[in-house]
């Protein structure tokens, strides 16, 4: 047993050491730096665009501090759970190294999970670039009330979002290349339908309960009233915050519980068919 | 380190390939790559897998590594069981797949040694000193800085051998590590591996290879396969000395488009195998004994062949494999060329 958990630690500690090095050395630390900052700002900047040209009052709607912050965090939902899946496709048809990752003494899952740490260390770099703007830039004032909340939230929110990665890097063994659009195809219905840039109730009534099932509609709910002070969907204003929190234990729990039977089931479909090592070459 | 006197056993290991419809061949929904391979590796042996592409050799090693499942049959790594027990065998193994320019680009040929070590638990300092030793040893000491993708495919190669060496494993599976190599890199890589083999006499490698020469140079050992199917398995001195109460000849004969068919029901030829090449015809002839070469070059010069050239040859593996199969070992790639 104590063998196996140093066996994950080594995957989680090599995975997130990996994980860092794609992401980030790929240009000298300069360069990079002004990368990790033009792009969420650039991202950011759209939405600001979008927002004056549809909203009244502009910047001033009270609804935008609402929405840039659904947009912010949702830099996590992009970089760590479509992240997280692409690995899978990207270390076996890209670098090739899938299966000799595989066959290491370590553990898989540990693996997966050190390179979805390493996507969110670069997301909260994005995210904290992408806040200083929006205070500094926009004008959003931010709150710290309930810091209790925020850490809360966050930690949860981010474990739920890796463990559904770890899922889908799962599902990914299992299909080829074009795998990756598993992870793109979830992570943009997820901006729909969880109220990212807009209340719930401007959907139709079978998509809104959709969205409320899902947990990053709880989690940005959470961030929202952490940092601004209320939340954004009326449907969600009867929970207490502490209800919210519950809610995302027991969907995190859930999310991890399934990535390591879905894990698990692929690993062994995977085995079966020969897919660890599959080169799709289209 | 475990007690097992037998490094790998497989007994009656099957594997088939069910394709959906769209990739039938020929109608047939499946492929047949193992057919009941029984096998035996001791511990210390160099054991090579002799065949041609498609033979089923990667297949084999794939179900002993653990990455991939067999249909049927058994099989054993450092005496424990692939399919019951597939963690416990990795703790034993390593495997190198050559002909792949696999590696992380991004990362530096230390970066990435160093990163495989850390997977296997090997302390960082001992990895590094490790690195930089098979480094220098398979010629490539001043690259440790160099970014993989800065890499030619040779070195990339170079580069695979040396991670699966750098965890200094119980049992090694190498499957074509000199695949697309230039003469020099592959001899460099062979001698790195007999080198290594000497200084780690307890270690095991399961090689696989379709260059006969390179069977009979590294290996204590040799199985013949082809098409699933383990035809013959001992050391390369013993089938070759299998085949010396034959008679092997090689002939160049003019004047005649298909030798096969003018040799065509000689009971004394045990093999033939033949190729034009610049207007000739090229035949490997394996035969009974030496005085039926009087009766095959009769019926040739019925036929209306010139005798251009003929040679008696000391037995190779590539004889031992035409007399099993019926055709060359290299067959199948001129084919595929």
């Amino acid at each position: 047993m104590m063998r196996r958990l140093r066996e994950a630690w080594q995957g989680i500690k090599v995975g997130t050491w990996l994980g860092w090095q794609i992401e980030s050395n790929w240009t000298e630390p300069f360069l990079f730096a002004i990368y990790a900052v033009i792009k969420p700002v650039a991202g950011v900047l759209i939405l600001v665009v979008m927002y004056l040209v549809v909203a009244k009052d502009g910047l001033a709607n009270p609804l935008f501090p609402h929405v840039f912050l659904g947009t912010t965090f949702y830099l996590y939902v992009v970089n760590v759970l479509s992240g997280v899946s692409w690995t899978v496709v990207d270390d076996r048809e890209h670098y090739g190294m899938l299966k000799y990752v595989y066959l290491a003494p370590m553990h898989f899952y540990g693996y997966l999970l050190g390179r979805g740490m390493a996507k969110t260390l670069l997301a909260t770099l994005s995210v904290l670039v992408t806040l200083l703007f929006g205070v500094v830039g926009l004008g959003v004032r931010l709150s710290l009330d309930d810091p209790k909340l925020l850490v809360g939230a966050l930690l949860l929110g981010l474990a739920s979002l890796a463990f559904y990665g770890i899922l889908l890097a799962g599902v990914s063994l299992l299909i080829a290349r074009h795998g990756w659009v598993v992870g793109d195809v979830v992570a943009g219905g997820l901006y729909l339908l969880c109220g990212t840039a807009f209340p719930l109730s401007l959907l139709p009534w079978p998509l809104r309960a959709l969205g409320l099932g899902l947990p990053p509609t709880h989690w940005l709910e959470a961030l929202r009233r952490a940092l601004l002070g209320s939340g954004l969907h009326s449907e969600l204003s009867r929970l207490t915050s502490a209800q919210l929190l519950l809610i995302l234990v027991a969907t995190t729990a859930l999310g991890g519980a399934l990535s390591v039977g879905i894990v698990g089931v692929a690993e062994r479909i995977a085995v079966r068919r020969g897919l660890l090592d599959m080169q799709t070459m289209y | 380190m475990a007690s097992y006197d037998l490094a790998v056993k497989t007994e009656g290991l099957t594997r088939i390939f069910r394709l959906r419809k769209r990739e039938a061949r020929d109608g047939a929904r499946e492929i047949l790559a193992l057919d009941r391979v029984t096998l035996e590796v001791q511990r210390g042996e160099l054991f090579g897998l002799l065949g041609p592409n498609g033979a089923g050799k990667t297949t084999l090693i794939k179900i002993l590594a653990t990455l991939l499942l067999p249909t049927s049959g058994r099989a054993y790594v450092a005496g424990i069981d692939v399919v019951e027990n597939p963690v416990e065998v990795r703790r034993h193994i390593n495997m190198v797949v050559g002909g792949e320019t696999s590696g992380y680009g991004l990362l530096t040929v230390e970066e990435n040694l160093w990163m495989f070590a850390q997977f296997y638990g090997i302390p960082s300092r001992e990895a590094r000193r490790r690195i930089l030793e098979l480094l220098a040893l398979v010629g490539m000491a001043d690259r440790a800085k160099t970014k993989v993708y800065h890499l030619s495919s040779g070195m990339r190669q170079k580069m695979n051998i040396v991670r699966g060496f750098l965890t200094n494993p119980e049992i090694l599976f190498l499957d074509e590590p000199t695949l697309g190599l230039d003469v020099q890199t592959a001899r460099t890589i062979r001698e790195f591996v007999r080198r290594w083999l000497e200084e780690h006499p307890d270690r095991t490698i399961l090689l696989t290879t379709h260059y006969m020469h390179e069977a009979d140079e590294l290996c204590d050992r040799v199985a013949i396969i082809d098409r699933g199917r383990i035809l013959a398995c001992a050391a390369p001195w013993e089938l070759k000395t299998a085949l010396r109460q034959e008679a092997v000849f090689r002939l160049r004969v003019e004047g005649i488009a298909d030798a096969k068919a003018a040799l065509d029901g000689m009971p004394e030829i045990r093999a033939l195998a033949q190729h034009a090449e610049d207007g000739q015809l090229l035949l490997d002839l394996v035969l009974a004994s030496e005085e039926a070469l009087v009766s095959v070059l009769a019926r040739l010069s019925a036929s209306g062949a010139r005798l251009a050239e003929l040679r008696k040859e000391e037995p190779t593996l590539e004889d031992v494999f035409l007399a099993l199969v019926g055709r060359k070992l290299t067959e199948d790639q001129d084919e595929h060329s």
